[in-house]
């Protein structure tokens, strides 16, 4: 089970967690001038990282907020938790 | 290729089987093929057997970076089933279960097809209601199918908890299947393998891709860690790392790769001679030749490809296999494991073209791939050979989710799929 930091009440076990997938995938800011490429790529088509991943988790059965967190894909170790708004370890990707 | 048969097994008992030939070469791999099958799974090995069988493409290399059986060949539960609600799934699944029933006869290898039937259980009323839909959809898609009550259900399998009273889990009934069933993993991939050599087929084991050449838009070749293969067309058969094999060709998949559970027990007498599913509890079980119990889970929550989830899905599938099998709860595991599946959104797969010229993928198969090993490679080659889809693989394409025609098997195949 992975034992994952919420930003707001600390360490909890993963049972407690939802996940998000992929984090910062931005939504086209006007949805009416994307094409179906376009559109499809926002709503389906994501990285499938191996290796160092950027992902969504909320706390459901806690604070119910969502965070981010980066984890390693292969080891499933966490690189760094972070709150939602708050720049990525690294910077832009 | 030489015929295993009972006077071959005779022969070779005489020399205490110590003279069996070998079954496939290992040859190093080729400067040009006319296509390079990714992937010596089931998926890949059908798809270079049926392009030198059904469209006379001979100089195929299959290539491999562990070995045969090594990836979910040889990790899964081995349940086979066509019972899909949608037209488009219940046409490449039963194309696939057909395929199964002729293929050891066909590549004379031993695939212990065992067609015990395929139960899938209804908690509540809306289960038996999705049921009835999906049996009635099947049976007009051409798939065999009923309804079974809860005394049937306990007819067929005795160890199952249908009490009224006092369940978890209540049983209100199952559709079943009877063409349903396993079949031996490894068998498929050494059958396969053997077959595709004896067509002239390069099966190349240890030999990873690293790279995926173009040129303007078409493939021009593979590079391996044993050197540069030129060829221009490319199928990727890697489950779980299709989306790492997408990046080198610099596409993006709509595919997760998750982990994927499954456990054995301790062999026991037969118990169980039927395959039981729960979509719903997320538990499926049959009993293997020797006695194991097989039992299966859905697919953990988050992205990984460590060949390990969490153990926390195995407490919860094991509950409910408690639940519904109470004498099973004193019984001791004996293995436990995870794969690594590549889940569409839509839970159903891609057996493509892509934007690349002459690279397709056959992927996306998610937790449900192994029945489909034969279909999906029948299909794959179609298209393979033609560049164009088979009408039973047209749906499964990459543009399905641009046009909004995604084929929606969550609630009717379960995370058990």
């Amino acid at each position: 089970m992975l034992y994952i930091q919420c930003p707001w009440c600390g360490w909890r076990d993963e049972s407690e967690f939802g996940y998000g997938g992929e984090a910062h995938i931005e939504r086209p800011k006007d949805p009416d001038s994307v094409s179906d490429a376009e559109w499809a790529d926002y709503l389906f088509f994501g990285s499938n990282t191996r290796g160092e991943f950027r992902e969504r988790w909320v706390h459901s059965a806690g604070c119910r907020r969502w965070f981010n967190a980066v984890r390693d894909t292969t080891t499933y170790e966490f690189k760094a938790f972070y709150r939602m708004g708050e720049e990525p370890p690294g910077g832009e990707q | 290729m030489r015929k295993y048969s009972i006077f071959s097994l005779a022969r070779n008992a005489l020399s205490h089987h110590e003279n069996w030939w070998q079954a496939w070469r290992s040859p190093e791999p080729k400067k040009r093929y006319d296509a390079v099958i990714i992937g010596g799974g089931g998926h890949g090995l059908s798809t270079a057997y049926y392009l030198a069988k059904e469209h006379g493409m001979t100089n195929i290399a299959v290539i491999e970076k562990g070995w045969l059986g090594g990836g979910n060949t040889g990790r899964n539960t081995t349940i086979i089933r066509s019972n899909y609600l949608w037209t488009a799934s219940a046409g490449i699944y039963e194309k696939g279960l057909k395929l199964w029933e002729g293929i050891t006869q066909e590549v004379n290898f031993n695939m212990m097809l065992s067609q015990r039937g395929v139960l899938n259980l209804g908690h509540n009323l809306q289960d038996m209601r999705t049921i009835e839909r999906r049996v009635n959809a099947n049976r007009l898609n051409g798939v065999d199918g009923v309804v079974l009550n809860a005394q049937q259900v306990k007819e067929m399998v005795p160890i199952i908890n249908t009490s009224e009273t006092n369940t978890r889990f209540p049983v209100l009934g199952s559709s079943y299947q009877p063409r349903g069933g396993i079949a031996r993993h490894d068998a498929l991939a050494w059958g396969m393998a053997r077959a595709c050599d004896s067509l002239g087929i390069d099966v190349i084991q240890q030999c990873e891709v690293t790279g995926i050449r173009r040129d303007g838009g078409q493939v021009t070749g593979v590079d391996t860690t044993k050197g540069f293969i030129e060829t221009n067309k490319v199928g990727a058969v890697t489950a779980g790392n299709s989306g790492v094999i997408a990046d080198m060709a610099g596409i993006r998949l709509p595919v997760q790769s998750r982990p994927l559970q499954a456990l054995v027990s301790e062999p026991i007498k037969p118990v169980i001679d039927t395959v039981v599913m729960s979509g719903a509890v997320h538990v499926y079980i049959s009993q293997s030749d020797k006695g194991e119990l097989v039992i299966g889970a859905g697919v953990d929550k988050y992205n990984g490809y460590g060949h390990k989830g969490s153990i926390s899905v195995i407490e919860e599938q094991l509950a409910a296999l408690v639940e519904l099998y109470p004498i099973v709860s004193r019984l001791r595991l004996l293995r436990h494991w995870a794969g690594c599946v590549d889940v569409c959104p839509d839970a159903s797969p891609l057996v493509t073209k892509t934007p690349v010229d002459g690279l397709y993928f056959n992927c996306g198969w998610g937790t449900g791939g192994w029945k489909a090993t034969l279909g999906s490679g029948w299909c794959f080659a179609h298209t393979m050979a033609n560049d164009e889809p088979h009408p039973l693989n047209e749906a499964f394409s990459l543009k399905r989710f641009e046009t909004g025609a995604v084929i929606d098997e969550h609630g009717a195949a379960g995370v058990a799929h």
